[in-house]
């Protein structure tokens, strides 16, 4: 299966291009992975090879960034990907007792998908927002003052 | 000049500050006015100097000599690099800021960049906080469309364009190079110094690279001058400070204090903290960011001295290491007694430990080794030996990376020990004890 962006996101892509001096349009790779995880909801190789190709530079230059930074996911996930964070700051407000309800509500694990491919768990580190804690993310929307309860409530929502 | 005064948040709560019209309406951009019509750039770094501000993010290094270390070669492209990837744990107020109030950046990152002689300036946020990108962005289209960004600002013939970089997940890239690197498309590993980014930063070409908060109070340094900034404070912490606060207290928050408010104050009125949760003590306290020595209670409020701590670079730090900690990036964590010190040490490790870049030895194995050994302990398989192993890694991995990530790392967990020893004995000497669910050591001692 031959990997393209969309025309929307090939046109936003040859936009972010534009922002850097000539020359310089490897700085474009952090936000088109993004665009592409967007699209394709994780980073496949040939997605990433398909990134390679846009930005004229090599497919090795687009796995070792990939590989280093955490938001990228390299496998399949499932339609709403969890983060919550497990740092200190989180687990002062109650997070470790939150997200092992979290775990238990869904059946899984950190780095698991729910058997219908609705739900993955991801652990991620501090978010930015330890005064609202216990906190996750699901794509660009934080969920803060979290409780057994509001896990509840959301995953049900997200469920339907 | 009054010490409630509030340089970044005295709007933050007007209905619609997030929108060009209303931030103008408060008087937004009248910096980028007075410094584009009436200043030279040369004049705004003197302000800034005058200042006395000090770096924002973390280090405290003075803003205006930072900025005057800018290499000028002739023909050189020159950056300014807002640093926006807080990550730092207990650490919000830059998420709370642009979030709030995105034109208070985006009128300072025009300021600064005159005064520094950039035409393209970059935003570096944390990728997590994409919507965070979406608000600035917006900012931008709305600040150009009114004339004060892009092609000839106001008639005057300066040209800027800034740039919403987000990140992908990295604490490290809040280390300034590493930072560089990642806005590079590259792997945040940070970089060899020297050169600096003064002299050879973003694309080697010569870069500043300064915190959101930073860069936030260069349009009131311009709009009222550095030396009326210079007598906010006390001694050489000029200015305010944002505080995120969380943890064990009556309410979390990102505060705006005047430097000199004395920890006390800052942590039981209820104009600020409101104290500990209703019933419990306050037992420890991490005061600027995950990375600072934890204090227990007693020596947060005094110092070795016996006199009042206050919310300064210079109070904070008093006693060095052995009963002082730092201002750090103001990132405010409280425990009270229910807290095992033991368990959060080994949570922040761990944390120091996914987040090492991995270039350095002492950092990549003695993070893992220090995780571990906290790991251990905390699930009741220590031995009295892995206290001083833990020290003695500690030691080891402290200055002896090319970036402050291993002195990060280090300093948790050396403090956790040197003032919370006890309990890392009772984990050891009483292990079943220790690991039923929320055990806690309560020889510890408290305040009320």
């Amino acid at each position: 299966m031959s990997v393209t962006f969309t025309e929307d996101k090939l046109k936003k892509a040859q936009e972010i291009i534009l922002r850097y001096p000539e020359g310089r349009q490897k700085s474009a790779l952090l936000p088109i992975l993004h665009l592409a995880q967007e699209q394709f909801g994780w980073l496949s190789s040939e997605t990433m090879d398909y990134v390679a190709g846009l930005l004229s530079i090599t497919p090795v230059e687009v796995y070792e960034v990939a590989t280093f930074y955490t938001m990228f996911h390299l496998e399949p996930v499932g339609k709403h990907v969890i983060e919550y964070c497990r740092t200190g700051p989180c687990c002062t407000m109650g997070g470790e007792e939150v997200f092992s309800h979290l775990k238990t509500k869904l059946g899984i694990k950190a780095n698991e998908t729910t058997s219908d491919g609705l739900f993955t768990l991801k652990e991620v580190e501090c978010l930015a927002a330890c005064g609202w804690g216990p906190c996750f993310q699901i794509r660009e929307k934080y969920f803060m003052h979290l409780t057994n309860q509001k896990v509840d409530d959301i995953i049900e929502e997200l469920s339907k | 000049m009054a010490n409630n005064i509030k340089i970044l948040t005295e709007h933050i709560n007007t209905p619609g500050i997030e929108t060009f019209e209303v931030y103008r309406k408060t008087g937004g951009y009248n910096a980028v006015e007075k410094a584009i019509k009436k200043m030279s750039p040369d004049e705004i770094v003197e302000e800034v100097k005058k200042s006395g501000i000090r770096g924002r993010g973390g280090a405290g290094f003075p803003m205006g000599m930072k900025w005057s270390f800018l290499a000028k070669p002739e023909g050189v492209p020159r950056y300014l690099v807002c640093n926006a990837d807080e990550s730092e744990p207990g650490t919000f107020k830059d998420h709370y800021l642009m979030k709030s109030i995105p034109h208070l950046l985006i009128e300072g990152m025009i300021v600064s960049s005159y005064a520094l002689g950039a035409n393209k300036s970059f935003i570096y946020v944390r990728g997590e906080l994409m919507y965070v990108v979406r608000i600035l962005e917006k900012a931008i289209e709305e600040a150009k469309a009114a004339g004060f960004l892009g092609k000839n600002i106001l008639g005057s013939g300066y040209d800027l364009e800034l740039v919403v970089q987000p990140g992908g997940g990295a604490y490290i890239c809040g280390e300034e190079t590493a930072l560089l690197e990642s806005l590079e498309g590259k792997r945040g590993n940070p970089r060899n110094k020297p050169p600096f980014p003064a002299v050879k930063g973003l694309y080697q070409s010569p870069t500043v690279v300064n915190n959101v908060e930073s860069i936030a109070n260069t349009p009131w340094v311009i709009n009222h001058g550095g030396d009326e900034y210079a007598k906010i404070g006390i001694g050489r912490s000029t200015g305010t400070k944002l505080i995120s606060a969380s943890g064990h207290i009556k309410n979390p928050g990102v505060y705006e204090i005047t430097l000199g408010l004395p920890v006390d104050e800052f942590m039981n009125s209820d104009q600020y903290l409101g104290g500990v949760r209703d019933g419990h003590y306050l037992k420890a306290v991490v005061a600027g960011g995950s990375s600072v020595p934890i204090l227990p209670a007693h020596l947060f409020y005094k110092t070795a001295n016996g006199e009042d701590r206050l919310m300064s670079y210079e109070s904070l730090s008093d006693g060095g290491f052995p009963t002082g900690t730092m201002l750090g990036s103001g990132g405010f964590i409280a425990m009270d007694e229910t807290t095992c010190i033991v368990r959060n040490t080994w949570n922040f490790s761990r944390f120091y430990h996914h987040e090492s870049c991995g270039q350095c030895s002492p950092c990549r194995e003695g993070t893992g080794w220090m995780e571990k050994v906290l790991h251990r302990i905390e699930h009741g398989h220590g031995t009295m030996s892995d206290i001083d192993l833990l020290v003695d890694v500690s030691k080891k991995i402290e200055g002896n990376t090319i970036c402050p990530l291993g002195d990060a790392a280090a300093w948790p967990v050396a403090s956790a020990i040197r003032h919370f020893r006890d309990e890392f004995e009772w984990h050891i000497k009483h292990p079943n004890e220790a690991t039923k669910p929320g055990a806690v050591f309560m020889g510890a001692e408290i305040l009320a």
